[in-house]
């Protein structure tokens, strides 16, 4: 009961910081759910962003099901997916009843564009953490680039580029361009 | 009634299962629920889609609470929020449940070594259009004005901070840097 409780409560916490969708709760992920209860590593945080890239459904939820049924099966994945819709589902609530125009105020449009500051301070730090980890070698760097390139500059699908990275994965272990998990030889 | 509870339902459990990669791939559904249900107009959703986006929480989460109260008040909010976050919770359940198997084979773990530079990458893509309107006036051509210079003052102060004292909770970043947009008007 406890640990489903603190898992509502810490994805509710997160629900309510996150400004700007799936990505922009990274840091957020790093602090709460991998430093302070361990509920997960960097490396399985990555998984599940990779599998939340090729499921239907939003990026944030994916990852709270993801870490919520690790931790206490089925309920547990429902009790982490509630905890970060809920704090959305309130706020919009009261927007929709009360301040349809909050927009207008200019003490919102200011905060609002200060909050888009401190995303990217946060998303610097939580980038660069996961840097190290993920691209350490050339054959890791020929994925990310190829990778970066083709989902700015071209309109394949995140789907397909995720196919292709895990082709390379393939062919690139194969080769020992890259590390694979388990195995000691890069 | 019960048949307006019943379509917005159905119409985001379908939402859920096949948006894939996040909130702004809901948008296209949105809109054809306008066009077939008439709930709302394209300024509406207009509306909807800047308010989503400036308040906390996934996206895809504002929008379907936000559509789902206009359309039938509270039950339909938590009926169409539900009802997105539902294909999620179970596709997500049926991997996470068979991950930990698949991640012992020596194949899965080399399409994972593959897809993690890959999904730097998204994340590098997906935050990189916030950077650029946030630290420059895109739109300035190349002058010193297409530097937005009080924002990179503060992005460089407070990543200076975030990273000498890096247990400073995002969170307070967050509100730091909210505070700075109001007192400079950002």
């Amino acid at each position: 009961m406890r640990l489903l409780w603190e898992l509502y409560s810490t994805w509710f916490k997160m629900g309510i910081v996150t400004f700007g969708g799936g990505y922009a709760m990274l840091p957020m992920i790093q602090r709460e759910v991998i430093e302070k209860h361990h509920w997960a590593t960097e490396e399985e945080i990555l998984d599940y962003y990779a599998i939340g890239q090729c499921t239907p459904g939003i990026i944030a939820v994916n990852t709270a099901t993801f870490v919520g049924y690790y931790q206490k099966g089925v309920i547990g994945g429902i009790v982490a997916t509630l905890g970060v819709v809920s704090p959305s589902f309130l706020i919009i609530l009261l927007i929709a009843s009360f301040v349809s125009n909050f927009l207008d105020y200019p003490i919102v449009v200011h905060a609002l564009a200060g909050i888009n500051i401190g995303v990217c301070v946060l998303m610097v730090k939580a980038i660069s953490s996961l840097w190290s980890k993920s691209v350490y070698n050339i054959g890791s760097f020929v994925i990310f680039f190829a990778a970066l390139v083709l989902s700015l500059f071209s309109s394949l699908s995140t789907v397909l580029l995720v196919l292709i990275a895990a082709i390379l994965g393939i062919i690139f272990s194969k080769l020992k361009l890259v590390k694979v998990e388990g195995s000691k030889d890069a | 009634m019960l048949e307006l509870y019943i379509t917005l339902a159905f119409e985001f459990f379908k939402t859920g299962l096949f948006a894939i990669g996040g909130g702004l791939a809901t948008i296209p559904f949105l809109k054809e629920m306008s066009d077939v249900y008439g709930w709302f107009d394209i300024d509406t959703l207009s509306m909807m889609i800047g308010i989503s986006e400036s308040t906390p929480g996934p996206m895809g989460i504002n929008m379907s609470t936000y559509v789902g109260f206009n359309t039938a008040g509270i039950l339909g909010a938590l009926i169409s929020t539900l009802s997105i976050v539902a294909p999620s919770i179970i596709i997500i359940t049926i991997i996470a449940h068979y991950l930990k198997e698949f991640k012992k084979l020596t194949i899965v773990q080399e399409i994972f070594a593959g897809i993690k530079p890959a999904v730097i990458a998204f994340i590098i893509a997906a935050v990189l259009d916030l950077f650029i309107s946030t630290l420059l006036h895109a739109d300035a051509g190349l002058s010193l004005s297409f530097f937005n210079i009080p924002n990179i003052i503060i992005f460089a102060i407070l990543l200076v901070v975030y990273t000498r004292f890096p247990k400073i909770h995002p969170i307070f970043i967050i509100l730091i840097a909210a505070l700075c947009g109001v007192i400079f008007s950002l």
